[in-house]
């Protein structure tokens, strides 16, 4: 039981892994093609039109792949969490039904038209289009959002006689307060992806040479949305969530900031190894009282380490969630320098010209797909050992009857197939970059 | 509230059977009646718009079956594990042989996509066919609630029965063939010349193949599962779904011979698709999943489904939601009607 335990988890986290590359490009995406279609309508400069058709066609790939590998995440509730979709289905199965009615319909329609509506449509009826996208891919991960959000902080329900989980308040399910600073930190996350990969584009083609009024479109759009959403994400969205977790999750933020023992005046760590057995810190770089500061406003305040929790109630991988939290907030730092050494620089006219700045933003492309695959893992395995926090160990939401070699057999088959997929993408969008967008000079 | 969620995710799942079933079965027609790249690349231009819109109709029914019966959704998704994940691979293999086939125009590459696609589309039509079987049939349910079957053992009905036997073997081979007159029906009201003439003479063996088929299943359902028999003895109103489904199915089979009569053809083909799904729920209903085991462990629309407030609240955002998505669609076939010129390109 526990080694098909083991890979239930494995299959869920590697599928949603992979499937997560899509979705954080598109949503990001779908505000910056929003934004190029209305700098075209208020400028009526074909130039942003042109711009626009060639980031639909990138927005088109990415969303066909985030489709197919989104399918098996629906899936997988019931086929690996079986036991959970039983005793919860009845309240989470509320926001994922409604993704489905309400987003996948719009998205699947509307996406269509933006594609190939746009002689038929007119400028208006395209800008529209690009609106309803925006809207459905933006309104897809609000509900996906509430979803793990009520599994981190559930709200808004009633325990049945068997066990089972029953909603008692729509709108407490869908209003819930974690819902909405993870999803503004989520959302900030995918248009900081969207504006690193439309900048490192554009610095690409600047270096290159090609596509040169194309080149600095992107990087200007990108750096300037890119700047405006990393600041978000450290305050006041990333700092909200942090809160969050210090009120409700305190054995997480133990874990995630590596903080064994409960003091006053906690340090910040920078860097530093966790070692779980030993119960300490090797080679530790910290900030003192940094922590208590940030968590509690106050620079003494007392801060509980992993040692106030039993231990059978602390996450199950200390190092996971601790790394994977300071990957996060480490390049989130990182990538508000960047953009502001390349807002600076933009603003004082010498972005185009400085070679530095533009390789640094063309080699920065991969980072945000790491800093926001590194925010969910330090959420999903910082949940850990709940399934929904409090209510549910994720042992006790495991299929009972699918065995560890069946769970194999599907996971080696994802792997693969997920393989050529990836393969068969880099592909597609490689052809797409190499051919650009549309010469300035057609009408 | 049971009752009326039962009957709504019912119609999802035959509208997804009727608009999803075509492009399956242009899928299965397709190697067959297409032969040049040109043609290939007609059939594709008929579905190219909509089958992906099509095929959310199974996550939307997929979804609303998970808020609105847990308990089903719970037990059916894990007790049928590797047909569900091999089907998630077939739908995955699908939709990129579809996209990779317009978006690569290589003449080494296309005709692979092509038999992705064709042999995706059939291996998909047989296994909605055998988890409807499945259904019908019942799965070894134990006093827990669970159950876990191997994708075949030794092919005959019992408790320790397979995803595949000779009963749900046959409604497969029944599926394959009704999707393969609908599929064939489709390309024929939307194309022109030689590739719908082929469509058209597919539609007609296939018809008669459907209708053999339909006897065939329908007396070995009425003989394997009670409950089918006493539903349609103790409500005798519900014949109006088989008659709806032989109303279809002559329907095809008369218009098929007339030239001009694509549409009829095709809207009794969907009546068919409709009237078959109809007739099936109608006959398992309380069922969702009934055991094979023993009587008592089958899950009903009563043990498995969410409380009341849910089913009540959700039906307030399911019609807001059904209504507008039923707008896209209207729209969305609207904008995209009229024949196909065998040069491949839609009206897009």
């Amino acid at each position: 039981m526990e080694e098909a335990l083991t890979l239930h988890r494995l299959h869920f986290a590697f599928t949603i892994t992979f499937h997560y590359l899509f979705p954080q490009l598109t949503m990001g995406l779908a505000l910056l093609i929003l934004v190029l279609k209305t700098l075209a309508i208020r400028t009526g400069n074909e130039h942003y039109n042109r711009s626009a058709r060639f980031w639909a066609r990138v927005f088109g790939i990415n969303f066909a792949l985030g489709v197919v590998t989104g399918i098996p995440m629906e899936f997988q509730f019931g086929t690996n969490w079986a036991q959970f979709s039983r005793a919860a289905g009845g309240v989470i199965g509320q926001t994922l039904a409604m993704e489905g009615i309400f987003t996948f319909f719009l998205e699947s329609s509307f996406l269509g038209l933006l594609l190939f509506g746009e002689k038929k449509l007119g400028p208006r009826g395209h800008w529209f289009a690009s609106l309803m996208v925006f809207l459905g891919s933006w309104a897809s991960g609000y509900l996906i959002v509430a979803t793990d959000a009520w599994m981190q902080h559930p709200v808004g329900y009633t325990m049945g006689a068997q066990g089972e989980i029953l909603l008692a308040s729509f709108w407490g399910l869908l209003l819930n307060p974690w819902a909405l600073w993870q999803y503004a930190h989520t959302m900030s996350g995918s248009v900081i992806t969207a504006s690193f990969v439309m900048a490192a584009i554009g610095a690409y083609y600047l270096l290159s040479g090609e596509h040169e009024s194309y080149g600095r479109t992107f990087v200007r759009v990108g750096v300037i949305a890119g700047l405006v959403a990393s600041l978000a994400q450290l305050f006041p969205t990333g700092d909200a969530q942090g809160r969050l977790v210090t009120e409700y999750q305190p054995a997480t933020l133990a874990a995630m900031e590596g903080l064994f023992e409960t003091q006053p005046g906690a340090p910040l760590v920078i860097l530093g190894q966790p070692d779980v057995v030993k119960r300490k810190l090797d080679n530790p770089l910290e900030m003192p009282e940094m922590l208590s500061m940030l968590t509690y406003r106050r620079w003494g305040a007392e801060v509980r380490g992993l040692d106030s929790f039993p231990a059978k109630d602390w996450p199950d991988g200390i190092p996971v969630v601790y790394y994977s939290y300071h990957v996060m907030v480490g390049l989130g730092t990182i990538f508000v320098a960047i953009l502001a050494l390349a807002g600076i620089a933009l603003w004082r006219g010498r972005l185009y010209g400085s070679r530095a700045l533009l390789w640094t933003l063309l080699l920065s492309c991969p980072l945000p797909y790491i800093a926001n695959t590194a925010g969910w893992i330090t959420a999903e395995t910082g949940r850990q050992p709940w399934l929904i926090y409090g209510l549910m160990r994720t042992a006790a939401g495991v299929s009972p009857k699918v065995s560890a070699g069946n769970a194999w057999f599907t996971l080696i088959g994802f792997m693969g197939l997920y393989m050529v997929l990836g393969i068969l993408f880099l592909l597609l969008v490689g052809r797409e970059i190499a051919h650009g967008p549309e010469p300035e000079a057609q009408g | 509230m049971e009752t009326t969620w039962f009957c709504l995710i019912s119609l999802m799942i035959a509208v997804y059977v009727v608009l999803d079933g075509f492009d399956l079965g242009a899928g299965i027609i397709h190697l067959g009646v297409a032969r040049t790249d040109a043609e290939r690349r007609a059939v594709l231009a008929s579905i190219g718009p909509v089958w992906d819109g099509n095929e959310v109709w199974l996550l939307a029914a997929g979804g609303t079956l998970y808020f609105a019966f847990p308990g089903l959704y719970a037990a059916g998704f894990s007790g049928f594990y590797l047909p569900l994940m091999i089907v998630l691979w077939l739908l995955i293999l699908r939709g990129c042989a579809i996209e990779f086939r317009n978006h690569m125009e290589s003449p080494v590459w296309a005709p692979f996509w092509d038999v992705v696609f064709s042999g995706a589309s059939a291996l998909l039509a047989v296994f909605f066919g055998a988890a409807l079987g499945n259904v019908v049939r019942g799965v070894p349910l134990d006093a827990s609630g669970w159950f876990f079957e191997p994708l075949w053992t030794n092919f005959r009905l019992g408790a320790d029965a397979g995803i595949l036997d000779w009963y749900t073997i046959l409604v497969g081979i029944a599926a394959y063939f009704a999707l393969t007159q609908h599929g064939a029906l489709w390309v024929a009201l939307r194309t022109q010349g030689e590739l719908r003439e082929r469509s058209r003479r597919v539609a007609r063996w296939s018809g008669w193949g459907a209708l053999i088929l339909t006897l065939l299943v329908t007396w070995a359902t009425f003989s394997i599962q009670p409950q089918v028999p006493r539903n349609f003895a103790a409500h005798p109103w519900g014949a109006v779904f088989p008659l709806l489904a032989v109303g279809g199915l002559a329907g095809v089979i008369a218009e098929v011979r007339r030239e001009n009569a694509d549409l009829g053809a095709f809207l009794a083909s969907c009546a068919y698709l409709a009237g078959m799904l109809t007739s099936v729920v109608f006959g398992v209903y309380p069922y969702v999943l009934p055991a094979c085991t023993n009587p008592a462990y089958s899950l009903t629309i009563y043990n498995a489904s969410a409380a009341a407030y849910g089913l009540r609240v959700g039906f307030v955002w399911w019609v807001i939601g059904i209504a507008l998505a039923s707008g896209y669609f209207v729209f969305l076939y609207r904008h995209t009607a009229g024949r196909i010129e065998s040069g491949g390109h839609g009206s897009h």
